[in-house]
């Protein structure tokens, strides 16, 4: 099969790779560039494990062709922290056990990290909205949601 | 698993040129919200994706200079959403096209993919009816145009000849008085498919309807534009008996399946509740504008 030769960047870094023209950016993600942060629960653009942002817009990783983000920008999960400098809703996540079993985690908090970029004050209502398209199994969303709320709060102290 | 081709034509021409020689082995991409998953389970195995997204007409909003709105097929609902006077002017529009799934669906799906994917559930759709959008298509032999609501002709299937691309939807300009909206019943309370979907537009001169449509969705084969409806409103104060025989109208419309969603007559029932509370958004809408 002839593959497409792809120039991007992620996280902030130019990467090169070849992949299938079917193939999905998660795939690529996870098996070609061992980025294996974001998860897949679905593959059908259900639950929200694979979140990524393509030049800064949120969407899940699995429904993008990794032919599509050829000269975009890629932002992973492995771009949030900065070094060992946790990203704020990381650190907040960890302090507030938002997680249990921690394979939606890389997505709610991608997904988070976007919100707080376009309403670095939103409403429980408007978190709830923007993460309802990341399912988590286990933690029954309340603590996952007052994680970001009061992560918003601290970042707007900070700002 | 058979080769496939992947292009990103800059121009609508090559677009057309590649999609007519697939001779019906290509597939458009736009957000890929349906195809990719269509792809995943099987259901699509093309031989050559062509997305679309690098042409420009394709990917842009347009405020037109008599104030009507061209917006580019594969326009995503979260870029429509930004834009600064599109939610104000068309905001049941708007509102339709955001019920599409999650934020990160939102991030990639497009009001053209939810028309050329068929679903009579669609819930752009009757909204895009009410708004009376006019399709902009181009082909093998050309451009032309389409009213929306002529677009669908069963579930899944449209009336694109091959090789034709769905390109924009045109929406007339507003004039004064004026309002739209868009009510779905959902068995959940968020991200769910439409067991009735209503889109309403209407233009209110001195409190009488002057002029009215109404799109119905989820209730028969295909979206509808129920034109008795909008005739049982103009005319009116929007007073209860002419809202009454819009609900009628609505209600006469419908041919609905029967399924876990909604049964044949909780389906009917509700499409003239929903009419009449997208009638009162509406008009509220259109008091202030
Ligand atoms: S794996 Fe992409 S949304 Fe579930
Ligand atoms: S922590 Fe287990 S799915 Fe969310």
């Amino acid at each position: 099969m002839a593959k497409v030769h792809v120039t991007t960047t992620i996280n902030g870094e130019p990467v090169e790779f070849l992949c299938d023209p079917g193939q999905n950016m998660l795939d690529v993600l996870r098996n070609t560039l061992g980025l294996t942060g974001s998860k897949e629960g679905c593959g059908t653009g259900d639950c929200g494990a694979c979140s990524i942002t393509l030049d800064g817009r949120l969407t899940c990783s699995c429904l993008v062709l990794a032919a599509e983000v050829e000269g975009k920008e890629v932002g992973t999960i492995e771009g949030m922290a900065q070094g060992d400098h946790l990203h704020p809703l990381q650190q907040k996540f960890l302090e507030m056990a938002a997680l249990q079993c921690g394979i939606c985690t890389p997505g709610v908090l991608v997904a988070a990290k976007a919100l707080l970029e376009k309403n670095p004050d939103p409403s429980e209502t408007e978190v709830r909205f923007w993460l309802a398209g990341n399912l988590c199994r286990c933690t029954g969303y309340d603590k996952i949601v007052r994680a970001v709320m009061e992560t918003a709060a601290e970042m707007r102290g900070a700002a | 698993m058979t080769d496939i081709r992947y292009l990103a034509p800059q121009t609508l021409d090559e677009a057309v040129g590649a999609f007519a020689a697939a001779q019906g082995a290509a597939r458009i991409l736009a957000g890929g919200t349906d195809l990719l998953v269509q792809m995943r389970n099987g259901v699509a195995r093309p031989g050559t994706i062509i997305d679309i997204k690098k042409i420009a007409e394709l990917t842009s909003i347009e405020e037109t200079a008599d104030g009507g709105f061209r917006i580019g097929a594969a326009v995503s609902g979260a870029v429509l959403a930004e834009h600064p006077r599109f939610g104000t002017v068309w905001p049941g529009v708007l509102e339709a096209i955001n019920l599409i799934g999650s934020t990160q669906v939102q991030g990639r799906a497009s009001p053209g993919g939810n028309l050329c994917h068929g679903s009579p559930a669609a819930d752009s759709v009757p909204a895009m009816v009410a708004a009376g959008a006019v399709l902009t298509i181009q082909g093998p032999n050309g451009r032309r145009t389409l009213p929306v609501e002529q677009f669908p002709v069963g579930p899944g299937r449209n009336s694109l000849a091959p090789g034709e691309i769905l390109v924009s939807f045109s929406l007339p300009a507003r004039p004064k008085g004026s309002g739209d909206a868009y009510l779905r019943m959902i068995p959940r309370t968020e991200m769910d498919i439409a067991v009735v979907g209503v889109g309403v537009s209407l233009t209110l001169e001195n409190g009488v309807c002057t002029a009215a449509r109404v799109g119905l969705g989820a209730v028969a084969p295909t979206v509808k534009l129920v034109a008795d409806a909008a005739t049982a409103l103009v005319g009116t104060k929007l007073d209860d008996a002419a809202l009454e025989a819009a609900a009628a109208a609505c209600r006469a419309a419908c041919k609905p399946i029967d399924d876990k969603r909604g049964t044949i007559e909780y389906r009917i029932k509700v499409s003239g509740v929903l009419l009449k509370r997208t009638v009162a958004i509406a008009a509220e809408r259109a008091g202030r504008a």
